[in-house]
């Protein structure tokens, strides 16, 4: 499988990747050109620049129908990676048109150029074939979101935001390094096709692989933000600007669960039983935690924090359930990070656009926003309804998905306890929608006027939310050949 | 020789006060020491795992060269992100920066 050879049509393999650089150098050049009066059409330059390399990827880097390796058995070109970059490239230009409507950072070029970085590394860590290429593609996106999350230096809770998720980042990403040292040590390669057969030679005892699966694993569930690793996602949410928090809760989180998948799926199939209890039990944990303390949030940005802790359990109900029968389980976690990633992106970015008017973020300052916007109270209630899983939204039939996942592998208990969580999750979003829609406030009278980089990535997201939700077997589909890719 | 294993406790070792450092020192400067520790006690074990594994092939030594590349950009970060909090709060006590909480 691994091509030795140098083959130009690799290029073609990498062409998302090779366009993201050159759209950052343009917003570099861009940045230096252009006058200070026109900095706000950076982020239109990167939105559109996003939508352009997503249509030529479409048509220019479609893999075929088995995967393959590439550039030495660096990176692996295949379903999975790809449909995984589409989510990264859309989530980024739904980004960078909430970014350009703040005031304090949509003007500066660098902003969209750390958030191309960082979209870089994500495309990589989907398609990272080789540990020594999947370390690179984590940093080369964490780094990029560290600074991210501090961005605004002028404010209080942005630097902290920044140097706690810095300093948890670096540590846990210390902790992967040294699964890797081990795991390389173990097998004598850095391939991740060929560890499992590394590891099946050298019959190794099951504890210490699962010692090592450990160390590693502690790594990526710090990215999905999972309990136990889950402490960071308030703060830094909080404290990062909206539409960062927004990134870092759906791309971030995707790129995280399509790194799980592949090194669990292909590195480890020999432990599958242990890693999918384990995931079990870490998915209750999450889901249960996440909700619990999501009740009781007087901060919308908090409060959305813990909830897609929540999401993150929901998603890995998917993981856990694979089994070596079924494809199920994978395809539900594909399935269910888009129809996330679509909903998470829309709450955020209702958020931001409050909160660039009001100037405030806690849930009480939300009474009367019915009166004062109806349309943003309505994609409000489209998001947060999607979230808690109401047909006929995307985020009904995800949840379906994913419970039907669990039923298949024997696991009803978890579909149950998934269930009752949603009830939960259920009460804190219709508490902050009875705040919109039934409270009343002095403020009603004041506008609240949308920029329209807002209303057209809101539209966008409404309409992909409802797409999902009505018309699914075709999103479905997608996913289940992407899940079949992966081997 | 010096056997591999003297190489791999020595390793763990490091990782371990590395980690501990991390977890129960306050000022961050010396956080991001103790993370320092845990990338080197990375390098020493793929180094090692390489001269006595596998010696014929480049895996290992450029796995650790990309640690340390990649470690570089994360303190240079980390020092600029310290001083951006210096700025705003004049203090790198880690308790003491704790305006987001439960």
């Amino acid at each position: 499988m691994v091509s030795g050879n140098f083959d130009p049509s690799m290029f073609l393999a990498i062409f998302p990747e090779i366009m993201i650089l050159v759209l950052g150098l343009l917003i570099l050049l861009f940045d230096l050109f252009l006058p200070k009066e026109q900095h706000d059409k950076l982020g239109w330059v990167t939105a559109g620049g996003l939508t352009l390399i997503i249509i030529g990827s479409l048509f220019v880097a479609q893999p075929s129908g088995i995967g393959e390796q590439i550039f030495g058995g660096m990176l692996r070109h295949d379903g999975l990676s790809f449909s995984f970059k589409m989510i990264f490239l859309f989530s980024a230009a739904i980004t960078a048109m909430f970014v350009m409507g703040m005031d304090k950072v949509g003007k500066r070029g660098e902003f969209y150029l750390l958030m191309l970085a960082s979209t870089l590394g994500m495309c990589l860590m989907s398609s990272a074939s080789d540990l020594i290429m999947l370390y690179l593609a984590i940093e080369t996106t964490s780094i990029p979101l560290y600074i991210l999350a501090g961005f605004m230096t002028e404010d209080d809770k942005s630097t902290e935001a920044g140097f706690k998720y810095l300093l948890f980042g670096a540590m846990t990403s210390a902790i992967l390094l040294y699964g890797f040292s081990l795991l390389f040590g173990f097998t004598g390669t850095t391939n991740i096709y060929k560890i499992s057969y590394g590891l099946q030679m050298g019959s190794f005892p099951i504890v210490v692989v699962f010692g090592v699966l450990l160390l590693i694993v502690t790594g990526f569930i710090f990215k999905i933000s999972a309990v136990p690793m889950h402490f960071w996602a308030p703060d830094v949410y909080e404290g990062a600007p909206t539409p960062v928090a927004g990134f870092l809760s759906t791309a971030s989180k995707a790129a995280g669960f399509s790194v799980l998948l592949r090194v669990l799926l292909i590195a480890f199939p020999g432990v599958l039983p242990y890693w999918s209890a384990f995931l079990v039990a870490i998915s209750t944990l999450t889901m249960t935690v996440g909700n619990l303390l999501a009740l009781t949030q007087k901060n919308i940005k908090r409060m959305l924090a813990y909830s897609s802790i929540a999401h993150a359990g929901y998603a890995l109900i998917g993981l856990g359930s694979i089994s070596s029968l079924s494809i199920l389980g994978i395809s539900s976690v594909v399935f269910y990070l888009v129809a996330y990633v679509l909903t998470n992106l829309a709450a955020f970015g209702v958020v931001a656009a409050f909160g660039k008017v009001s100037g405030s973020d806690d849930i009480a300052a939300y009474a009367g926003l019915s009166r004062r916007s109806p349309v943003l109270a309505l994609t409000m209630m489209v998001a947060f309804l999607s979230l808690a899983g109401m047909p006929p939204f995307g985020g009904f039939v995800v949840k379906f998905i994913v419970f039907s996942a669990a039923v298949q592998a024997n696991l009803i208990w978890l579909a149950v306890v998934g269930v009752l969580n949603s009830i939960v999750g259920l009460y804190y979003y219709l508490t902050v929608l009875k705040v919109v829609y039934l409270y009343r406030s002095e403020d009603e009278e004041k506008p609240l006027p949308i920029p329209r980089s807002y209303s057209i990535a809101l539209c966008v997201l409404v309409f992909g939310i409802l797409a999902i939700g009505i018309v699914m077997s075709p999103w479905f589909n997608l996913s289940t050949a992407a899940a079949h890719a992966l081997f | 020789m010096i056997p591999l294993s003297w190489y791999l406790i020595f390793a763990a070792a490091l990782f371990s006060i590395g980690l501990f450092g991390v977890l129960a020192r306050k000022n961050a400067i010396a956080i991001l020491m103790g993370i320092e520790l845990m990338l080197n006690s990375v390098n020493i074990n793929l180094v090692a795992f390489w001269r006595y594994l596998s010696p014929e092939m480049i895996t290992g030594q450029v796995f650790a060269i990309i640690v340390f590349a990649v470690a570089a950009a994360e303190v240079a970060v980390g020092l600029a992100l310290i001083i951006s909090v210096y700025r705003r709060k004049s203090t790198i006590v880690a308790e003491d920066i704790d305006m987001l909480k439960f």
